[in-house]
């Protein structure tokens, strides 16, 4: 692949001394889709946090190896993980909103990398970033109320707004659809594809349908192990693992 | 079907009688509080038949021989050492809260645990054996001569005594003592914090310390503000360690290098001697009816702040 944006070379982890990535090597396509598919438990969702740097947060959670964003390994000691977690934004399994109104969700992130100048351009933004997130004819209206008071599907479209608002050029998404209804899946995805030329994607996914209609490249794990990397077109018609045909034909 | 009625009806029984204890027991604490306020208050009747309720609680004078009985300087020493305690206690103990929640690594925090329960649960003599020996003359030979040379011309800071014995050194003393409790609440409050405000937060870049800024701390606060107001009850309360530091003279203080004379230390110091006196029983009970109050209304008042602080999320 030419020009990866995230690629992984040779990362290990352990939570305590049980491994669950191993000798991962892998490369991440700009500006693409990736769908990250494997049974519960292969270490997809721990692979994930090794990219914005939330796999140190666990107790006890160790790594070796690199992961290189534009050739530069956000491991490094000289890098800033809060500029990692701003350059490269994640929607959670269920929606992570903070306990304050819609709008300072939104205002939140850039507030903290103050990013805008004045009141009017935090304004000018928050409207921009939820209509990005196809959110604001739902809540254009009420941007002063509590982010809790909005369903699941809109409080995690406010995610989505709420982390392109900071401009991340990588956006993580584990299983972001997984606690929602299938009206509000779709609104998800439907955004996913529709910015998927201006962000690098990385996204999670159970449903083997779901990653049919996302996936541009597609990366198959089991047992903390990447089986299969490849195109989305080779790796659901042409597999070349075994283990990957079984999982694709439902076995596990 | 037989079988289950009479089981039932016992049952039923057992149920009545539980409610009856429980109600009775719950009871129990405001029947104290009326029976101990009206107990003190008809001790303290014979002095409101003699002054006026205003002039005792303006009145600076205290000279129970020649029927002087001023309380202010007793409310304002109270006042005053609880203000200081919290003021001195409540800044490091937030931080330390926050450091043991949101930085601390495990090891610490199972470390660190046992020590607060420990200073927590030492007996307030100690304390007051410790104000003595290490506070007193700590603020008396250092804080006071920097204070008055510097901070002098501040009436807060200015100093008229020799001596450390005074409304600082009972502060110090308050502080420390209730340092372990309020940490222990601000720490609990933050521990229920969910982890996804953390992950929200942080996922965004921002650093903890935002994230304790920004999230925890204005989420945490009416907690944090509960566990200050329990703090402060217990400071204005507190009569052993603070007797034996804040140097006991009935003046009105001026600067906190000067000595006061706390409530709970004039009733603990004289109930029971000169009794003689007249209406001297009296006042003393009057104290205790003025420190009851002035917790009871504290109380009530933090309540009620506390409350609109809720309300208005
Ligand atoms: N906080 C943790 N502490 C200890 N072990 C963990 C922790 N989180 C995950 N693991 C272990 O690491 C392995 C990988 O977990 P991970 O959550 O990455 O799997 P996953 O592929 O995301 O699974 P799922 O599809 O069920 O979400 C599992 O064996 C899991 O038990
Ligand atoms: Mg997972």
């Amino acid at each position: 692949m030419s020009n990866p944006h995230i690629q992984v070379c040779n990362l290990n982890a352990w939570y305590g001394s049980q491994p669950a990535l191993k000798n991962i090597n892998l490369a991440i396509p700009r500006q693409q889709i990736t769908v990250i598919m494997g049974p519960s438990g292969c270490g997809k969702t721990t692979l994930l946090k090794t990219f914005n740097r939330f796999f140190e947060l666990t107790e006890g959670a160790r790594l070796e190896g690199q992961v290189l964003v534009d050739g530069e390994n956000i491991y490094d000691r000289a890098i800033d993980e809060t500029e990692v977690r701003k350059r490269i934004g994640l929607l959670a399994q269920r929606p992570t909103v903070l306990p304050m109104s819609i709008y300072e969700n939104v205002a939140y992130g850039m507030y903290i990398h103050r990013m805008k100048k004045n009141a009017r351009e935090y304004k000018d933004a928050v409207r921009h970033y939820l209509e990005l997130a196809g959110l604001w004819d739902e809540v254009g209206k009420r941007l002063h109320d509590p982010a809790t008071a909005l369903s699941i599907g809109q409080q995690q479209r406010l995610c989505l707004a709420r982390g392109l608002a900071v401009e991340p050029e990588i956006i993580l998404g584990d299983e972001p659809t997984s606690a929602l209804d299938p009206i509000s899946s779709q609104h998800i995805e439907k955004k996913l594809l529709e910015l998927k030329d201006r962000y690098t994607t990385v996204i999670v996914t159970h449903t083997l349908r779901q990653a049919k209609r996302l996936a541009d490249y597609v990366v198959f794990m089991y047992m903390g192990e990447v089986v299969e990397a490849g195109p989305a077109s080779q790796v659901f018609n042409h597999p070349q693992q075994e283990r990957t045909q079984q999982y694709l034909a439902g076995m596990f | 079907m037989g079988d289950f009625s009479p089981t039932l009806t016992q049952r039923q029984a057992q149920e009545r009688t539980a409610r009856r204890v429980v109600f009775v027991l719950s009871a129990l604490p405001l029947v104290l509080i009326i029976y101990i306020t009206a107990a003190l208050f008809t001790r303290f009747w014979p002095l409101l038949e003699q002054y006026s309720l205003w002039d005792l609680l303006i009145g600076t004078q205290w000279y129970p021989m020649q029927g002087k009985f001023g309380f202010l300087p007793f409310i304002t020493g109270t006042l005053w050492v609880t203000a200081v305690g919290v003021f001195l206690a409540v800044p490091p103990c937030l931080l330390t809260a926050f450091y043991l929640s949101e930085y601390a690594r495990p090891l610490t925090r199972v470390l660190l645990k046992p020590v607060l329960d420990v200073l927590a649960a030492l007996p307030s003599v100690i304390y007051g054996v410790w104000g003595v020996l290490a506070v007193v003359p700590f603020v008396g030979n250092q804080l006071r001569p920097v204070f008055s040379q510097y901070l002098g011309w501040i009436p807060l800071f200015s100093s008229h005594q020799p001596t450390g014995y005074s409304i600082l050194a009972g502060g110090i003393v308050l502080a420390v003592m209730i340092a372990p409790f309020l940490i222990a609440v601000t720490y609990e409050v933050l521990m229920t914090a969910p982890q996804d405000w953390r992950l929200g937060s942080l996922g965004l870049g921002a650093t903890r310390w935002q994230t304790i800024r920004y999230v925890l701390f204005r989420q945490s606060l009416p907690g944090i503000l509960a566990g200050v107001v329990l703090g402060t009850s217990r400071a204005l309360g507190e009569t052993m360690a603070v007797l034996m530091v804040v140097g006991n003279v009935p003046q009105m203080p001026r600067s906190i290098f000067d000595a006061a004379y706390p409530l709970p230390a004039l009733i603990a110091n004289n109930y029971g001697e000169m009794m003689s006196v007249p209406l001297y029983d009296a006042a003393l009970l009057g104290a205790a009816v003025l420190l009851l109050v002035i917790v009871l209304a504290f109380n009530v008042a933090s309540t009620l702040v506390l409350q609109r602080v809720l309300a208005r999320r």
